[in-house]
């Protein structure tokens, strides 16, 4: 490529380009065209493993000002793109190489999947002319992530590897996002070429619609005026679409209470006198009243899984259903929408707010949400002195740490009480593995936070069995001095299954005891963080106090009382008004 | 967690024993109901729900995989699937899809909602009860009574492929029904070897068979890009 080109192309993209810009490197291969896509894509920083097929890559990364973070197993680095991605609002990228690297990548990207997040993630292939061949770490990866990716991509030309990988870019957040693959065989990314890719834009067969159809909107309207027991529902949809402004205001401006599935926490203020939080499986028992007393449901980037309806044939029994999402799919899919609206969250909220004349008439049913958050209120007992309860711990963190802390958390009981006994208040503040589930989701998401949100404190709360699933990014937090704080709520058990068994198979506690596991204290400071332990509430005060101090990565182990499980519980395809609130009760 | 006290105060204290209020079974109970999809139902006259054969058609982009996508949907999703044919279109890069489903309105429906997601996917539509529909039928059978198989063969305004001392091979297009009496037809020669290629379909008349799907245009190959104008504005 000549002088003259490179100046032509590079005042082209001068949009997308840092202040680096006159000094980037030329694209000379497939791989720095690949690098100059991510660039363009305004890209700052990425998660992966190096490896042999996704080395040429790597070596175009040598060049770039892009902050490439490196994990400790390929699954850290997708969790961390994806909890990049929640916190920034735009997708994360990861990269593996092929075969194992990809494989190991999966977990993520489908969690990312199930989450509706934005994620790109970039795969080494063994050349193509060995496709196919059984070579050496190679695995059909585009075959193996077809069903959990949005879409993905086997780039077999290197003049058009960059575009590819712009596009792949751009369509995970486009519409409803979600995690794209791009997959580099390392002939295309070997191969000599001078062709800069474009900027990043979404596939042409692609347009997802931003403003609902007037008609669809005015129809849900008077719905909205003449119901006497309206509830919105927000959705993750409602923070991928940054509506939380929007939604906000339209509950207050019309006095609508305000329930929110886990994916939504802190889109409403959890402080807030309209809001009842979270609905679902071990959502808080007003949530759950409302949910099924309610005649409108406003559900809003929704996708009604049954972690939150329960039993569908007992969800919101008398509710006519406003279905607002942007995913045409998503429209009774698992609940009939008696008002189907398809578009954007945000655009469709403003046209909410536009035509919505009267509110409706619902000072009744709030002071009834009212009185049932009087009735079952979130609590638990506190001995005085231990065994130390789990959700004091959580109270006792958020306390300690200003509103906008972002909080990751693994997957299991501890999860649940996070989720119950933090007040969160603000959008993507809540980080968390939804619709998979996917324990050891919590380090590694905490690590990706960090770097997308470095003047903020981030403080995972983990379980022994999720942190020890992935305990070895500790050691990337360790390198790359981030300053969270790992909170373990250690019961030495895999405590939703111990909760499980208790209830539904007569104790019999089959490889839940996880009396087995290390000394977290200690383990964190073999890895070079700070270690702490607590098993009372003054322990547990001075360790808070210290982990927060320490200017790096430092692990509390919470030694929590062992017998402590998650109530409210709505029984697995259950009726959420019949939540159970102790173990008599399920 | 005991719950026989009951705290008096939104904003609980400490010391309370947890979380009281009444319990599942002494709580109101709407009497509202809903079916397994979601619908909510009148139990008096609740009907099960209703299974019927759809034709979709689906254009799709002319790219390594998309099969294996679309077939990769039906069984992730478990959707009903009867037959799928897929051929090349007049327009360069794109190929149609004609999948023939067995499954209730709101399965039919949520069939061609996930298939409109595809990214390889241009247009998704339903056929109706008159659109023309074929299917190609390959019969191996036995030899024995060539002039009979001829006969059948030609009051199914069949072809005679191949013809040997003991095998003849013909071949049927036609409608479903026409195809499924014809195989029952040949039967009494004794049937060797089948092969149907499933139902393949075009919308009648000026009707276009996916939305959007100009009549016209198809007949003038671009071989610029691999969509044309038109289609980009009907998405």
């Amino acid at each position: 490529m000549s002088e003259q080109q490179t100046a032509a192309t590079t005042d082209e993209t001068t949009d997308a380009a840092t202040e680096t810009d006159g000094k980037r490197t030329p694209v000379t291969t497939g791989a720095s065209s690949v690098v100059r896509a991510l660039e363009n894509a305004g890209v700052e920083a990425a998660f992966g493993v190096q490896g042999g097929a996704i080395m040429p890559i790597y070596d175009a990364l040598y060049d770039s000002d892009i902050h490439h973070v490196t994990m400790a197993h390929e699954q850290g680095a997708a969790h961390a793109a994806d909890a990049y991605g929640v916190v920034r609002g735009d997708p994360g990228v990861c990269l593996a190489t092929s075969g194992p690297g990809a494989t190991n990548l999966v977990t993520g990207i489908a969690d990312a999947d199930m989450d509706s997040d934005a994620m790109l993630a970039l795969t080494g292939q063994v050349p193509s002319t060995m496709v196919g061949s059984d070579a050496f770490q190679e695995t059909d990866t585009t075959g193996v992530t077809a069903p959990i990716t949005k879409h993905n991509y086997f780039a077999s030309d290197a003049d058009t590897v960059g575009d590819t990988v712009g596009e792949a870019f751009a369509l995970a957040a486009e519409g409803r996002p979600g995690p794209t693959l791009v997959d580099l065989p390392k002939d295309t990314t070997m191969a000599e070429t001078d062709r800069e890719p474009g900027p990043a834009k979404p596939p042409e067969t692609t347009t997802p619609p931003t403003d609902a159809e007037i008609e669809s909107v005015k129809t849900a309207a008077r719905a909205i005026e003449r119901a006497e027991k309206p509830l919105l529902l927000f959705g993750g949809g409602v923070v991928k679409a940054n509506a939380t402004e929007e939604a906000r205001a339209f509950a207050v401006d019309n006095g609508i209470p305000v329930v929110t599935t886990m994916p939504a926490i802190g889109s409403m203020p959890e402080d807030h006198e309209l809001c009842l939080s979270w609905a679902g499986m071990h959502g808080t028992g007003y949530a759950n009243m409302a949910v099924t007393h309610c005649d409108l449901l406003v559900a809003v980037g929704c996708r009604f899984d049954d972690r939150l309806t329960g039993g569908v044939d007992t969800f919101a029994p008398e509710a006519e259903v406003v279905h607002v999402d942007v995913d045409e799919a998503e429209i009774s899919k698992n609940v009939h929408a008696d008002y189907p609206v398809v578009g954007d969250a945000k655009a469709v909220l403003e046209q909410f707010a536009d035509e919505v004349g009267q509110s409706p008439d619902a000072r009744e049913w709030r002071q009834q949400c009212q009185t049932w958050k009087e009735e079952y209120p979130l609590a638990y007992e506190t001995p005085e002195d231990k065994p130390l309860k789990p959700q004091f711990v959580v109270e006792a963190l958020d306390e300690a740490t200003p509103d906008d802390t972002i909080v990751t958390t693994g997957v299991g009981q501890h999860q649940m009480w996070a989720a119950q006994f933090w007040t969160f208040t603000n959008p993507r503040t809540w980080v968390s593995s939804h619709g998979l589930g996917t324990m050891g989701y919590g380090l590694p998401a905490a690590i990706g936070a960090k770097l997308a949100a470095p003047d903020r404190d981030v403080v995972c709360v983990d379980g022994d069995g999720s942190f020890l699933m992935t305990i070895q990014e500790l050691s990337v937090a360790v390198r790359e001095e981030l300053d969270i704080t790992v909170a373990v709520l250690n019961n030495e058990y895999i405590g939703m299954v111990r909760q499980w068994q208790d209830a539904f198979f007569d104790g019999r506690r089959m490889a839940a005891e996880y009396d087995w596991c290390p000394d977290f204290a200690k383990l964190a400071e073999a890895f070079g963080a700070r270690g702490f332990s607590a098993e009372n509430y003054d322990e547990a005060a001075d360790a808070i106090e210290g982990a927060l101090a320490y200017n790096g990565p430092s692990v509390i182990d919470f030694r929590i009382d062992p017998t402590e499980n998650v109530y409210p519980m709505v029984a697995s395809g259950g009726a959420n008004g019949k939540f159970a609130l102790s173990e008599d009760q399920l | 967690m005991s719950g026989d006290e009951s705290a008096d105060a939104p904003g609980y204290e400490f010391d309370g024993p947890g979380m009281p209020g009444p319990a599942p079974d002494e709580r109101p109970h709407p009497d509202g109901r809903r079916n397994a999809h979601g619908v909510r139902i009148d139990p008096e006259v609740e009907a099960e729900p209703r299974y019927r054969t759809a034709v979709v058609s689906a254009l799709v982009e002319h790219e390594p995989g998309v099969l294996s996508r679309v077939s990769g949907l039906f069984s992730r999703r478990q959707f009903n699937i009867e037959s799928l044919t897929v051929g090349k279109t007049t327009v360069d890069g794109h190929a149609r899809i004609t999948l023939v489903v067995e499954e209730t309105d709101a399965g039919i429906d949520q069939v061609k909602k996930q298939l409109g997601k595809l990214k390889p996917v241009i247009q998704v539509g339903e056929l109706d009860g008159d659109a023309v529909r074929a299917e190609l039928v390959l019969l191996k059978v036995r030899g024995d009574e060539p002039d009979k198989v001829h006969a059948i063969t030609q009051m199914y305004e069949g072809e005679t492929l191949d013809a040997g001392p003991r095998t003849i091979t013909v071949q049927i297009t036609g409608d479903q029904q026409k195809i499924d009496d014809a195989v029952d037809a040949f039967r009494q020669f004794g049937i060797i070897e089948i092969a149907r290629t499933g139902q393949t379909a075009l919308a009648r008349g000026d009707t276009p068979t996916t939305p959007g799907e100009e009549p016209g245009h198809s007949t003038e190959p671009k071989n610029s890009t691999y969509r044309d104008e038109t289609d980009a504005e009907d998405n």
